[in-house]
């Protein structure tokens, strides 16, 4: 799925695409960021920390890679997937990464939550035993101001365990 | 009563929203849609002190989809304080919603609604404003010289010292035992600067405000203070409080920015004007610039030492800069003696001299620490200098002099916060404890003796700070809260504490859940609604656990009261024998009935009633929480660079009603007052503009920077608080700028003064030595 062709329509760009695994048909504006589209589009867990790729608590998984939402234009997201922080679980049916934040107590204001989770996400696809150093490395995009990241890294680690337990039971 | 018979207080409960965050759920102020939604945005001041001569919008309003435009001309002039303090507050009333006169880079000159953000820009890139520039003052000692701009010279404000002089509150006070210093052998004095710092909560301030259906104004707010941004509203824009009705939702973070009421004034202008909802956003620039900061500081701190560790003297001598308005003004300088002057014995003199002045740059406020982080950075490093002159171990020199169990302070009857203060002795405290466990954490004797071998360019050095802070402001803060049980034994908690991240609805839960002998995942917490929930002064002065925890504990204890009237009927038993356990009515002799038994009686059957109750709780004492910091720091000094190698910090809380909750308000605090020293600074051009408002350029810790830091939570029972509970939130951010100060001393032997403790800073220090 690459290079479709965009229709336009005024200063909008209809673009095709996938989110949390549901293809998406959405129109975004000229110059309009990937953060602002998904907001405007009822993906609230992406957050507008700074505006400027400094935060982090806007980053979503992009074809794989973690990126800023709020750098990455809009219609480059066509054809593309996107994993929100929707997309990971549910209150009812959590990732293993949003039940350890919360066990851990790594959750305080929340705001910087989601882009943090995603980027452990990304770390721990690629990564299944990180270090500390590693972890630290991972989530060092995502700026928090509440919990001096020691319950994050925790969180990381003890998701880590509980991901490769799973796999274990289920070869 | 004691810690271990307790159920659900003291024990790790997971924090109630942390899910639904974890997952992405819309709870921020922006995260709902409204219909019709406008876009508001502000025209700032390009000038630090100007006079807007004229003022034309005419084209501005020309934009297609600008719906209004306002300036000082449409809106009534109030003087006001945006700071969210109890009523009447103690900062002076010298802000208005719009003015005729900007007093810094940065201040409000007109406001914007649009359908799109795009047209609110446009509009405001059409406004012409004709300024009258006026000389403008940036520093705090040509502020208070004759013949300075005076930047507050409007007649109307009210409760300026002195606005002259450019002075927006002062203080004095004084305890005279004799001569000063006549028993001293060595007397230090010495200044300690900290500069203009910003809290980054991670949700920059937004508000809306839109309208129910019968026609009222809601504002939805990202504030720690509902209900003073519901009073200071009513007051600014002239409109009753009944019209108006503040809702918080989850709030990204606060740290006393959100004390302030900031925006919620002129959205709600914006909305009564349009008649649609209106939504304001600071964006990250914007909130660096334009919200509040920490008010710089220069402490100039003066003390006598007897050579066997007596503190013979003491006199603090701060200046704050408050900037252009003078928002908690009065009451962070004052805390800056009362939060600290205290934690010492001090034989003879003291004395405190506090002034907060007006300059034309960016306005501090309330902040984390509130004026016991600048404190503090003086009386924790003269501490160190005492140690080291006499010859005694900095840790020993603390626990000689501390104040101990049932010990008061002149200090604490006459500072309070704005107005005199209140007597209290220490009724509880673990610091001796907390020193001891952090002189073992951090392996203090073993590597004072192995660091004393050092040699080389790479040094390493250990530090220690002793810290106290208030919970709550004694026979000022008042909280209440009401509870309200359901048909299956679950229970409503209508709580007027605003829950900013803390965790504090878990916490409350907790309080209530332990009262009731129930799960606290039974109480469905509700927190801070103005149209529901009981009013409480707000999140601020570590007072939500104390207070708020309080008026908690006691609705619990009347709705179990009501509880007991009712299982006493059902059981057909004495209400003496009853208590309740594992969610139900369980009498001496082993009968018991559930609660569902009890609600559904109530409800249904017999004497029909809500089992509900509300209650109200105001102290008339702060207690103190301690807490002992150690940093074991290593100093290149040939370039400079500091790096913390570990950092414990050990505090006592009273009772943790939730210790992971409270580790986290800890080390969280620690890291933002590690930041503070290592790199936080705004920066400014000649004018006053700020040079570096972004996380790009001004520098907060990120997971890679951060240094293995460690909480310790020394239990502890104060019997003025719920389950034996103190504060926690704010302690811990004061430690480190002292705590690394002395530690870099003993690593390489010199002395910071100014934050932060940049290499350039460092290594110019130990060349001024050479």
């Amino acid at each position: 799925m690459k290079n479709g062709i965009i229709e336009t329509r005024k200063n909008f760009f209809e673009i095709t695409l996938t989110v949390n695994g549901e293809k998406k048909e959405l129109s975004v504006k000229n110059g309009e960021f990937l953060l602002d589209a998904l907001r405007r589009h009822g993906w609230k867990g992406t957050k507008k920390g700074c505006d400027t790729g400094d935060c982090g608590s806007c980053a979503v998984i992009l074809n794989g890679k973690p990126v800023l939402g709020c750098l990455t234009p809009a219609v480059t997201a066509h054809c593309g997937e996107i994993t929100t922080i929707e997309g990971l679980g549910t209150v009812h049916a959590p990732h293993p990464l949003q039940e350890a934040f919360v066990e851990a107590g790594a959750v305080q204001c929340g705001f910087c939550i989601p882009g943090m989770i995603l980027s452990s996400k990304h770390l721990l696809d690629r990564t299944p035993d990180p270090s500390e150093a590693q972890i630290r490395k991972a989530l060092d995009g995502n700026l928090c101001r509440c919990t001096g990241y020691v319950k994050q890294v925790e969180a990381v680690k003890n998701a880590a365990k509980t991901i490769a337990g799973r796999k274990k039971r289920k070869p | 009563m004691d810690a271990k018979d307790l159920k659900v207080v003291n024990k790790p409960v997971v924090k109630m929203d942390s899910m639904g965050l974890a997952c992405g759920e819309p709870a921020f102020t922006d995260d709902v849609e409204f219909k019709g939604l406008l876009t508001a945005k502000i025209l700032w001041s390009p000038h630090a002190h100007a006079r807007i001569k004229k003022i034309d919008v005419s084209a501005a309003l020309k934009v297609p989809g600008v719906k209004a435009v306002l300036t000082y001309k449409d809106l009534p002039r109030v003087p006001h304080t945006t700071a969210g303090q109890g009523y009447p507050e103690p900062s002076p009333y010298d802000t208005y919603t719009l003015d005729n006169k900007v007093r810094f880079v940065g201040d409000r000159v007109a406001a914007v609604a649009a359908e799109t953000p795009e047209a609110a820009q446009e509009a405001l890139s059409r406004i012409k404003v004709d300024y009258e520039i006026l000389p403008a003052v940036l520093d705090t000692a040509e502020a208070m010289k004759e013949g300075a701009p005076v930047i507050h010279d409007e007649e109307d404000s009210k409760n300026i010292p002195d606005a002259k002089h450019n002075i927006a509150a002062k203080f004095e006070f004084q305890v005279k035992n004799g001569e000063w210093f006549k028993e001293a052998d060595f007397v230090f004095e010495h200044t300690w600067s900290i500069p203009y710092l910003q809290h980054c909560a991670l949700e920059p301030h937004v508000t809306i405000a839109h309208f129910d259906n019968a026609g009222r104004l809601v504002l939805r707010t990202s504030t720690q203070v509902p209900f003073h941004v519901r009073r200071i509203v009513a007051q600014a824009l002239k409109i009753p409080v009944k019209k108006i009705r503040v809702v918080k939702p989850r709030i990204g973070g606060g740290f006393g920015s959100k004390q302030e009421v900031l925006l919620e004034d002129i959205t709600a202008a914006l909305a009564l004007k349009t008649g649609r909802p209106v939504k304001l956003e600071y964006t990250r620039k914007e909130t660096f610039i334009s919200s509040r900061t920490r008010h710089p500081s220069r402490v100039r701190m003066k003390a006598g030492v007897k050579k066997d560790g007596t503190i013979t003297d003491a006199a603090m001598e701060i200046t704050l800069n408050t900037g252009a308005y003078g928002s908690h003004a009065l009451t962070v300088m004052m805390c800056a003696g009362s939060h600290t002057l205290p934690m010492y014995r001090i034989k003879n003199n003291i004395r405190f001299v506090g002034k907060s002045v007006y300059t034309n740059m960016p306005v501090a406020g309330a902040y984390r620490g509130y004026g016991a982080t600048q404190g503090f950075f003086a009386w924790e490093c003269l501490m160190d200098m005492m140690a080291a002159k006499i010859g005694m171990d900095p840790v020993e020199f603390r626990k000689m002099n501390y104040i101990k169990l049932g010990e008061g302070s002149p200090v604490f009857k006459a500072m309070g916060e704005g107005r005199e203060g209140v007597e209290q002795v220490i009724t509880s405290t673990g610091l001796f404890e907390a020193i001891e466990k952090g002189v073992d954490e951090i392996k203090w004797t073993e590597k004072k003796a192995e660091y004393a071998k050092q040699t080389g360019p790479i040094r390493r050095g250990l530090g220690a700070a002793c810290m106290m802070q208030g919970s709550g402001i004694p026979e000022v803060d008042m909280a209440s809260a009401t509870i309200k049980m359901n048909e299956d034994g679950s229970f409503n908690l209508l709580a007027g504490a605003a829950d900013l991240g803390t965790g504090s609805d878990t916490v409350l839960a907790q309080i209530a859940a332990e009262v009731l002998g129930i799960k606290a995942d039974d109480i469905i917490v509700t927190s801070s609604d103005t149209d529901i929930t009981p009013f409480d002064v707000g999140a601020y002065a570590s007072s939500t656990t104390f207070i708020s925890g309080g008026a908690v504990k006691k609705a619990a204890e009347k709705v179990r009261d009501m509880i007991i009237e009712v299982g006493a009927r059902i059981l057909d038993e004495k209400k003496e024998d009853l208590r309740l356990e594992c969610g139900k009515v369980v009498s001496k002799s082993g009968a018991s009935c559930p609660l569902s038994e009890v609600a559904n009686t109530s409800l249904y059957y017999y004497n029909q009633h809500q089992i509900t109750a509300s209650a109200s709780h105001f102290a008339q004492s702060s207690p103190p929480p301690f807490q002992a910091n150690f940093a074991d720091v290593e100093v290149d000094t040939e370039t400079g660079v500091v790096k913390i190698l570990d950092y414990v910090s050990c505090v006592d809380c009273g009772t943790a009603i939730n210790p992971v909750l409270a580790e986290g308000q800890n080390d969280g605090a620690v890291l933002n007052g590690i930041s503070h020293t290592l790199s936080e600074e705004m920066e400014f051009s000649s004018n006053g503009t700020p040079l570096n408002a972004s996380f790009r350029r001004y520098k907060i810790l990120s997971a890679a920077d951060t240094p293995r830091l460690r909480t310790f939570i020394i239990p502890t029972w104060e019997p003025a608080g719920p389950f034996g509970a103190k504060s926690v939130s704010e302690i811990g951010i004061n430690g480190p700028l002292p705590a690394v100060a002395n530690a870099i001393y003993d690593a390489c032997g010199v002395w910071l003064f100014d934050a932060p403790f940049t290499p350039d800073r460092v290594l110019k220090a130990i060349k001024q030595r050479r």
